[in-house]
């Protein structure tokens, strides 16, 4: 290299640290300037206003965050779903949400048929067994080795039909999440704190503890069991992973059938909290920003990813969103991800992406 | 019952199918195209309306052979609430010249609009679609009756004041209004503002994006925090029963909770369980089997097999809402063939039999209807008729009537209409002007 | 025997770059012209032209447009139904504010303002890649969506919320508004379709495109061989975006005649449209045709056509398995053929080429 010396300065931009620091700077500045100027109290509404509501009404502060914690939960296992299936066959699985309406329609309705309760969850998993079985045969083995976006776009297949077949099946009407009959508890906590009233919905207490139960069950999963370790394996490289003698088809049943599973249990806990119906699969949609803020081959990233998108939003939404007349929650998540990601382009803990000549 | 349903479908799609293309040949039968979203994100609602439709007519058609002695030959077709796919239906419609276009989403009625004014065929959407083509000297065309979004939101502060006591009682008092973020949702807000001006109460709006219909939970913390005295839901497909359930969670007292008569579905209030109790929503049609035209659907066509509606769900709100939207339908062709004395009438007749469709309350004993709405008559200038309305209460298990029939503020709501209507009207460039003579009936 | 380049000789630079250099490819061309121009608005019904051609000829631009930022510079966007609204709503302000001046004009102009917005939300493509620009760009497709509801100037105030399609003609003949007849409305398209996808063609065949190539292939390796990448992506969404835009003017315009516009700009026509281009093939315009052709009228076909030819099928039952069917034939396709129906095109062409005698 002879020209080491006339090679430009190393760029102070690309430092994430100074960048931030120039762009605290410059907005304190614009802050300074715009007090000063604000006549008509906007930046007042914006910068001052809100934070003295959540002081003086620190019971609706704390319910914002409750609210944004349960829906963060909830959008992470949605986004978990993701993560599971990307990191064992790289395939960006656009059929998440579709499986979660399809499990959840699939349990409600074989009940409605009579089938006992605890037995339909047992029925559903072993339907979402022979759909795992059945996309790794039909769509994933003959699609070996194709690129990225071929997988990504055979997923939209996969929702299409799926979006057909259980219409045809289960009908279109939204049906009732059996919740009482699966012991999910009802009602809600009061708690008369910092002087007014914040009430934790049961179903949502349930809803975390199940979720963080799950996650530290698929985490003990994928550390400590020979199937988690040949998936992991398998993320690592395919071509390694099958050159030590892991059958890749039948990692990829246990994916998808785990990525069922993570389905099942998102659909109960949606349709407990609403209902039941193929609307919900625009909710899935949710989970991509929590999945690009996290990184999509990371199970904690979903989690964190979740959490900060839920609570970011409702914080968001309610503090900031009567400003501009509200509803900002549907763009919202998408642009404090798009923040994060302008630092991290890989997500927050995303495999750091080295490129290659 | 669930498995066979793809069967019954099939047979049933074969049944139409069959039912297409034999009559269409005929001359002596009616054809009648009906939108209908049995799938997609708002077939909870769809459903139910559109069977109440098909059933009524299949009555009609069993029990007196058509309308006088002329069949009706029903059509539905399948748009999933999408607007491109009711575009397609309509083309499909005015090219096997349908009498009536029914639109059933207020997209799609908003993009046939035009189209109806230069193919001349008549749209009947029923209290849904654009407020303002209640004018019926600008949109000679278009029918809605029997009232609009903005007689329902007049509607929503009467209901208001009479519970507070007066309409004197409304200074001071907060009206939530939680709406879908799209056109449909936005409809009653002009009245609100207006009606909040005048009677010095405040408006606060709580949109929901179409993507978060089900996941409310910062709106009714907004809600919690401005504490409106009543809330009115202009909500429809899954937003209302998750907004039903949220109230119940968020400890809104839920007999304040009032929604448009697209938030009354059985469904809607069935999502919050035994504490939904007290929800309300506006109505114009009874719910419940206790009607002589019920009881005629079951007998002739439900209890003979030839429908798929499970017998338990005829008789249900949107069902009947179906079925009063079908009975519209037939008295408005019963009044063009007596006013063309034509048995087999033409979509420009059934403009003329709309125009001056006139059901009152004798006529609606006739068919079985007393009770069950509330007389409708159009008219050459107004194509709605701004007809009264009634609050419906849910009692845990069904729909009821609490209060009477009440009367939209008309008075507010008309020049509003023509106001807009004169607005659409002159922005459109080019509008064709009314040729259609009035009737002399009305 | 009947296709093949042997014997075509090219005298001059100009004919070796010819845009069709096979005499059999003009006459192709020249066909199907003959048939879109001829024979389609003589034949076709109302029906036809209305709802299987004109939505054809929009999807078919705004695939071409997409295909222009995945296929041939390799980002991925789904953010296409937002950049297609920005059109239409350009167009509906720009006929307001100049009504004189012809819808066709305002068309292609309501573009440039797509493209700008385009530009914007292109700006993290330079720092973000993949899947993950996938989702930054529904950060458009969500904003500007919001935007179309929430922005009462952008609707003019209307009451409805929708934008109401004025009348507009050119020599007397209506162009847009509800006087206008399918066939006006099918000439006004193809035009702009056919003169679209020359300008679109030229693009890609010129310096541009195959700088974009060069950073779909590998983008640090485009840089080094200096190529600015600033630059080159950028422009690719600028020029990705005005197709959209146009595509999207045109569908409000030319095909919807109005309606609630916000709605129809939503993630589910982003999605389809970037169906359209995978299916139809990526980096290839013809594979938009294809694609759009297979997408945009397999689902009408399937509906109509069905109980037309007497299958005993409709209603929701149709839905479904038009639903089903879709889905397993993209299954499919991408199973038989992953580079889409473009490279089944090809090889059709090769085939033709020894036909009669293969070896």
């Amino acid at each position: 290299m002879s020209d080491i010396a006339t090679r430009p300065a190393p760029n102070l931009l690309a430092n994430p640290l100074v960048k931030a620091g120039l762009i605290v700077v410059v907005v304190i500045a614009a802050l300074a300037i715009g007090v000063r100027l604000d006549s008509t109290n906007t930046l007042y509404a914006i910068f001052v206003d809100p934070f003295q509501q959540m002081v003086q009404a620190p019971d609706l502060l704390v319910q914002t965050v409750w609210e944004g914690l349960v829906s963060g939960v909830l959008y992470a296992l949605i986004a978990l779903g993701f993560v599971l299936i990307f990191k064992a066959s790289g395939v960006f699985n656009f059929a998440q949400g579709i499986m979660v309406v399809f499990a959840a329609l699939t349990l409600v309705g074989l009940y409605e048929k009579g089938v006992p309760a605890f037995l339909a969850v047992i029925l559903t998993l072993g339907v979402m067994f022979a759909l795992a079985v059945t996309i790794e045969r039909v769509v994933l083995r003959p699609l070996v080795n194709q690129p990225d976006i071929i997988l990504f776009m055979a997923t939209f297949g996969i929702t299409y039909f799926l979006i057909g077949f259980g219409e045809s099946l289960f009908g279109g009407n939204p049906k009732q999440m059996i919740a009482e009959q699966l012991y999910l508890p009802k009602g809600a906590i009061d708690l008369q704190i910092l002087g007014g009233l914040v009430s934790l919905q049961k179903i949502d207490i349930a809803a975390a503890l199940i979720a963080s139960l799950m996650i530290a069950a698929l985490a003990a999963f994928f550390q400590y069991t020979r199937i988690g370790r040949a998936l992991r394996a398998v993320a690592d490289s395919h071509k390694a992973a099958l050159s030590v003698g892991i059958s890749l088809n039948q990692i990829w049943v246990i994916v998808w059938f785990t990525a069922g599973i993570v389905a099942l249990i998102t659909g109960i806990m949606w349709g407990a909290r609403s209902d039941v119906s193929f609307a919900l699969e625009i909710v899935a949609l949710k989970a991509l920003p929590v999945l690009i803020l996290g990184g999509f081959t990371s199970i904690p990233g979903a989690i964190v990813g979740g959490l900060i998108i839920g609570i970011g939003e409702k914080l968001g939404e309610f503090y900031w969103g009567p400003l501009i007349g509200g509803g900002i929650e549907s763009w919202l998540a998408y642009f404090i991800a798009l923040g994060f990601l302008l630092f991290r382009p890989q997500g927050l803990f995303g495999d750091k992406i080295i490129e290659r000549i | 019952m669930k498995t066979s349903n793809l069967l019954k479908g099939a047979a049933l799609g074969a049944l139409f199918a069959a039912g297409a293309l034999a009559p269409a040949m005929a001359q002596d039968s009616i054809y009648f195209a009906n939108n209908a979203y049995r799938t997609g994100p708002f077939s909870g609602s769809g459903i139910p309306i559109g069977d109440g439709m098909r059933d009524y007519i299949a009555m009609i058609n069993e029990r007196d052979g058509g309308v006088n002695g002329v069949k009706i030959v029903y059509e539905e077709c399948e748009t999933g609430y999408d607007t491109k796919k009711s575009i397609e239906c309509y083309e499909q419609a005015k090219s096997k010249n349908t009498v009536v276009y029914s639109p059933w989403s207020t997209g799609a009625t908003l993009a046939a609009i035009p189209r109806a004014h230069v193919d001349k065929i008549p749209i009947l959407s029923m209290a849904y679609g654009l407020s303002s083509s209640a004018d019926g000297t600008n949109f000679p065309w278009v029918f809605i009756p029997p009232l609009t979004y903005w007689d329902g939101a007049s509607l929503m502060v009467k209901h208001m004041a009479a519970e507070l006591g007066g309409m004197d009682k409304l200074k001071g008092k907060k009206l939530g209004l939680i709406h879908l973020d799209a056109p449909f949702g936005k409809e009653p807000i002009p009245v609100l503002e207006n009606l909040a001006k005048k009677y010095g109460f405040e408006l606060k709006l709580y949109p929901v994006a179409a993507a978060d219909m089900q996941n409310q939970g910062s709106l009714w913390l907004s809600i919690r925090r401005d504490r409106p005295d009543f809330l009115y839901n202009q909500g429809w497909g899954a937003m209302n029963p998750t907004a039903v359930k949220e109230a119940i969670k968020n400890n809104f007292p839920i007999g304040k909770l009032v929604g448009v008569w697209w938030a009354g579905g059985d469904d809607d209030a069935r999502a919050g369980g035994p504490e939904a109790k007290g929800y309300k929503s506006l109505n114009f049609n009874a719910a419940g089997q206790n009607f002589p035209v019920i009881q005629d659907i079951l007998k002739h066509v439900v209890d003979k097999g030839k429908s798929t509606t499970p017998k338990d769900k005829v008789g249900e709100n949107l069902y009947n809402r179906g079925v009063y939207n079908s009975m519209l339908v037939v008295e408005a062709i019963r009044t063009a063939q007596k006013l063309t004395g034509k048995k087999v009438i033409t979509s420009e007749d059934m403009r003329r039999g709309l125009e001056s469709l006139n059901v009152d309350e004798a006529r609606l004993k006739e068919i079985g209807m007393a009770g069950f709405a509330s007389p409708v008559k159009i008219s050459c200038a107004d194509h709605s008729g701004h007809h009264k309305a009634y609050v419906a209460e849910w009692d845990g298990s069904k729909w009821t009537q609490k209060g009477d029939w009440i009367e939209p503020l008309k008075d507010e709501v008309r020049p509003l209409i023509e106001s807009n209507a004169k607005d659409y009207v002159e922005k459109a460039g080019n509008w064709p002007k009314r040729t259609e003579a009035c009737e002399k009936s009305s | 025997m009947l296709y093949r380049e042997a014997g075509q000789y090219k005298s001059s630079y100009a004919s070796d770059m010819a845009v069709f250099p096979l005499k059999e490819d003009r006459i192709g061309i020249a066909v199907i012209l003959a048939i879109a121009l001829v024979a389609i608005p003589f034949l076709g019904s109302d029906f036809f032209i209305a709802s299987v051609m004109i939505p054809f000829l929009v999807f078919s631009l705004a695939a071409i447009g997409l295909n222009i930022l995945t296929g041939y510079t390799g980002l991925i966007s789904l953010g296409t139904a937002a950049f297609m609204g920005v059109g239409a709503y350009s167009c509906y302000k720009l006929t307001t504010f100049f009504p004189g001046v012809n819808i066709i004009v305002l068309i292609l102009v309501s573009g440039l303002f797509s493209a700008g917005i385009g530009v914007l939300f292109g700006l993290p493509s330079l720092r973000i890649k993949g899947f993950y620009l996938a989702v930054a760009t529904l950060a458009a497709q969500f904003f500007l969506q919001w935007a179309f509801v929430r922005v009462p100037w952008l609707f003019n105030y209307n009451a409805s919320g929708a934008i109401e399609v004025p009348q507009r003609t050119l020599f007397d003949i209506p162009l847009t508004g509800a006087a206008a007849t399918p066939e006006t409305r099918y000439f006004v398209c193809l035009g702009l379709v056919v003169v679209l996808t020359w300008f679109a063609s030229n693009i890609v065949h010129g310096k541009l495109g195959r700088s974009w190539m060069a950073v779909r292939d590998m983008d640090i390796a485009a840089e080094l061989m200096g190529i600015k990448l600033l630059n080159a992506k950028l422009a690719a969404f600028a020029v990705s975006s005005y197709f959209c835009g146009v595509a999207g003017a045109m569908m409000i315009f030319l095909w919807y005649g109005g309606g609630e516009a916000a709605d129809v700009f939503s993630i589910r026509l982003s999605f389809n449209i970037l169906f359209m281009v995978i299916i139809g093939g990526l980096g290839s315009l013809i594979g938009s045709f294809f694609g759009a052709a297979f997408l945009s009228i397999l689902p009408t076909a399937l509906k109509f056509g069905l109980p037309a030819l007497g299958i005993p099928i409709a209603g929701a039952a149709a839905e479904h398995v038009t639903f089903m069917l879709v889905g397993a034939l993209i299954i499919i396709f991408l199973i038989v053929e992953p580079h889409g129906l473009a490279r089944l095109w090809q090889i059709g062409k090769q085939k033709l080429r020894t036909w009669p005698f293969p070896y």
